[in-house]
């Protein structure tokens, strides 16, 4: 396909949008996260084929890079998932460790890693990956105040997602907000567990995920836990590990024991 | 030839064969020359030097000559002299130290320029070449005007140059160390080395003395005697080199590269340096090469360009691609993409005279019809992104992961090349995780782990209560654990640690995977045999 002709399909596309935008209160195509509050805030979910920045703190990298994994999982389970990262961000924060990611719930063999040398090449690599449509997402994670990542760059990979139809999503680390062209930016920090006795409960990861910036909407701020199984955000649960249910079909052991005491 | 130490020397050897191996060159270039043999040497080099120079070398504690230009063999010195004697005859002497390095990178780059005649271009150490010449030589016009061509560029360089076409490989050798320009028609090779000195074998000096003081003086007169008297006394080795010498029997010559599968280049009368020409002719090329392998029904997996400078200079830049590349625009841009991020970006000086197109690697390409089928496509289109990715950044940064048989954290993946394993990765076995668990391995992995300060711990071998890690103070608040995970000793001789990993959870809600390494009770030592405790280290982050 042409670029005159994506560029009408893309164009045809953004008025169909508009047109659609106030009629619901819930948006087509969007990807519900999960969390109801988050849902509800978003029209129903994360727009698809935009740009979303997650930014954190640089000793919150861990909580950050697992908030945009679930990210990408909510996107797309199926298709691949191209994440590009710096050669320093590996040395700062660890590499992404496969087995991490499975155990998010994620599929290690979808996912190509691009080792980029510095931000230009990443930038230019995350553009060539999003023009392609048979990808999920892509993540593209950069360390640090990074300039060249300005308006301009922001623009480039929005109009290349819109184009192709591929969810951008920028990690940030250690860095500070500037103007962009993204649908939704996040400020994300590590959550507390619930509470519990300290020496034995570890449940699943919780984030402390702050929607600053919502193109179409309101912000808010929420606890959001990670459901590895279902691969889906949710409400914190009141206790760490799950709890069994009440057996439904069997008396209460309390009574049954009386009983049989009494028959005794 | 840039970057020769002053006085050129070396004698490149080069030969090719034509017709199915009848008939080689050898082209030699020579400057260490003893007594008086002159091979047609350079007159701008050795002229414009009047006070003549020597290069030498070290030998068992002596400093002998190594090679020496024209007007030192006028001054009457010759090679293997030592310095001092040369001194005492010729006390107006330059004198540079041998550097064998950059001759061997001298003898590469003249084998570089020498691809632009054919593809199978041997080295012949220290300074000989062969070149294969079979069936290319009617494309310069004929053997005699191949070895004009090659003699006459390579001494307008200033190299000293002597060539010769043979049958073999060795007959040509031969030949070009006391002539130059020869070339021998199939099976006159023992009529042309027989009358000259045996020291032109180039066997074992040993060897050569002992022909001498039996009174064989020429290669006729070696090859006059029974063979079996001659390899009784010098061997096995020395009968067939003689054998290969006279033009019976032939030993291969091992070319520098492999012999690409196609070839189509494009030579221009006057140099192109722009960059739209350049462009042009590569895609102009691409058409044809592609061309050439549709015929055969085969598609290209590694492509290499290759720019040759009107001075000599060779630039080859090359692409892989993860799949067969039938597209004349997909390679196209695949060279684009490498160009343009080029750290040395291609400089053409004063213009490139020869550009070639090699596919290196091709495959047989199985057409199928384009189904509904949407997977079949997409698997394409992210090979074909990952070829253009990795054309501009390198192959080995744009890597897929397969589970390793190993149970310590940091060896459990294999990152690999995305182009070459794309289809493994996709069908490779991860462990199932276990439902319902939380995440029992963090997301981002440490690929050193980090060294952490632990005050004390409450038991023995338990977890902290609190770390410092990059200067950071962590109170820690929930810990899950520990996680023994031994070594492999057998394949460490014992040398590591056995690791007990905990889940760590701090105040401020951030999760780490932290290991003491080495069991509480270990025997670890300083250097005045205290005891120390195990160290900590952080491994990983939990999201």
């Amino acid at each position: 396909m042409n670029g005159a002709r994506m560029g009408t399909l893309a164009s045809l596309r953004g008025s169909i949008a508009r047109i659609e935008a106030p009629s619901d209160a819930t948006m087509p195509n969007r990807i519900a996260l999960g969390h109801a509050g988050a849902d509800a805030m978003l029209r129903g979910g994360l727009a698809p084929a935009a740009l979303h920045e997650v930014f954190a703190a640089g000793h919150q990298s861990g909580a950050a890079t697992g908030f945009i994994a679930g990210l990408a999982g909510r996107i797309s389970a199926r298709k691949p998932l191209v994440w590009v990262r710096q050669d320093f961000s590996d040395r700062e924060n660890g590499a992404l460790s496969m087995s991490g990611l499975a155990e998010l719930g994620l599929d290690p063999r979808l996912l190509v890693t691009v080792r980029a040398a510095d931000v230009d090449s990443g930038l230019r690599t995350a553009a060539d990956a999003l023009a392609c449509d048979a990808l999920g997402a892509v993540v593209l994670e950069i360390w640090g105040q990074a300039r060249q990542l300005d308006l301009v760059a922001s623009r480039k990979l929005t109009l290349a997602a819109q184009a192709s139809g591929v969810t951008a999503l920028v990690l940030r680390i250690a860095a500070t907000a500037i103007p962009s062209t993204a649908e939704t930016r996040w400020i994300v920090r590590a959550a507390h567990s619930p509470p519990g006795h300290a020496a034995s409960v570890w449940g699943a990861p919780r984030f402390e995920a702050e929607l600053v910036r919502n193109r179409h909407g309101p912000v808010g701020r929420w606890i959001m836990e990670w459901k590895c199984d279902e691969c889906q955000f949710s409400e914190p649960s009141a206790h760490p590990q799950p709890v069994a249910a009440a057996p439904a079909n069997r008396p209460h052991q309390a009574q049954a024991r009386a009983g049989h005491r009494l028959a005794s | 030839m840039a970057g020769l130490s002053p006085p050129l020397r070396g004698r490149v050897g080069e030969r090719g064969t034509t017709d199915a191996g009848v008939c080689g060159l050898p082209l030699s270039l020579t400057l260490p020359r003893k007594g008086g043999e002159n091979p047609s040497a350079d007159a701008s080099l050795t002229k414009c030097n009047v006070l003549p120079s020597v290069v030498v070398a070290k030998d068992h504690n002596a400093i002998l000559l190594h090679s020496i230009d024209e007007a030192a063999v006028r001054a009457g010195l010759s090679i293997g002299l030592p310095l001092a004697n040369a001194r005492a005859i010729c006390p107006e002497l330059t004198v540079y130290d041998a550097d064998p390095a950059a001759d061997l990178k001298t003898l590469n780059d003249i084998a570089d320029w020498c691809d632009r005649f054919t593809p199978l271009v041997a080295l012949d150490p220290p300074y000989g070449l062969f070149l294969d010449i079979t069936g290319c030589a009617h494309l310069f016009g004929g053997e005699r005007a191949l070895l004009q061509i090659v003699t006459h560029a390579l001494s307008r360089r200033g190299f000293a140059v002597s060539a010769a076409i043979a049958g073999t490989s060795i007959a040509a050798r031969t030949l070009t160390r006391y002539t130059s320009g020869q070339i021998v028609a199939d099976g006159a090779e023992a009529t042309a080395v027989g009358p000259l000195p045996v020291s032109a074998l180039g066997a074992d000096a040993a060897v050569t003395i002992g022909l001498r003081r039996a009174g064989l003086k020429t290669i006729g007169d070696v090859a006059a005697r029974a063979p079996h008297e001659i390899s009784a006394r010098f061997g096995a080795d020395f009968t067939t080199l003689l054998g290969h010498a006279l033009g019976r029997g032939d030993a291969p010559i091992s070319p520098r590269k492999p012999l690409p599968d196609y070839i189509v280049e494009k030579r221009f009368p006057e140099p192109i340096a722009t960059d739209t020409v350049i462009a042009l002719t590569l895609s102009s090329l691409a058409k044809m090469l592609v061309a050439a392998m549709d015929r055969q029904g085969k598609g290209a997996r590694q492509l290499e360009a290759s720019f040759f400078r009107t001075d000599g200079a060779v630039r080859a830049i090359m692409v892989e691609t993860g799949r067969p590349v039938t597209r004349p625009e997909m390679i196209d841009r695949l060279f684009r993409e490498r160009l343009d991020a080029l750290n040395d970006p291609l400089d053409p000086g004063f213009g490139f005279d020869l550009i070639r197109l090699a596919a290196g690697r091709t495959e047989i390409v199985v057409r199928q019809q384009r189904d509904l089928d949407t997977t079949v496509h997409d698997n394409d289109e992210i090979s074909a992104l990952i070829d253009r990715i990795a054309a501009r950044i390198g192959g080995e940064r744009v890597v897929v992961h397969l589970p390793l048989e190993s149970h310590i954290p940091e060896r459990a993946t294999l990152a690999l090349p995305a182009q070459h394993h794309l289809a493994a990765a996709s069908a490779a076995a991860w462990p199932e995780r276990v439902t319902g668990e939380p995440p029992l391995r963090p997301l981002r992995l440490f690929e050193r782990p980090e060294p952490i300060k632990v005050p004390f711990a409450s038991v023995p071998d338990g977890p902290p209560h609190q770390f410092t890690w990059r200067r950071a103070l962590h109170a820690v608040v929930r810990v899950e654990g520990p996680e023994r995970i031994a070594m492999e000793w057998w394949k460490q001789d014992g040398a590591a640690l056995t690791r007990d990993y905990f889940r760590v959870e701090d105040a401020e809600g951030q999760r780490f995977w932290i290991f003491r390494d080495g069991l509480y009770e270990s025997k670890l030592r300083d250097e005045e045999g205290r005891p120390v405790p195990a160290n900590w280290y952080v491994h990983g982050l939990f999201a």
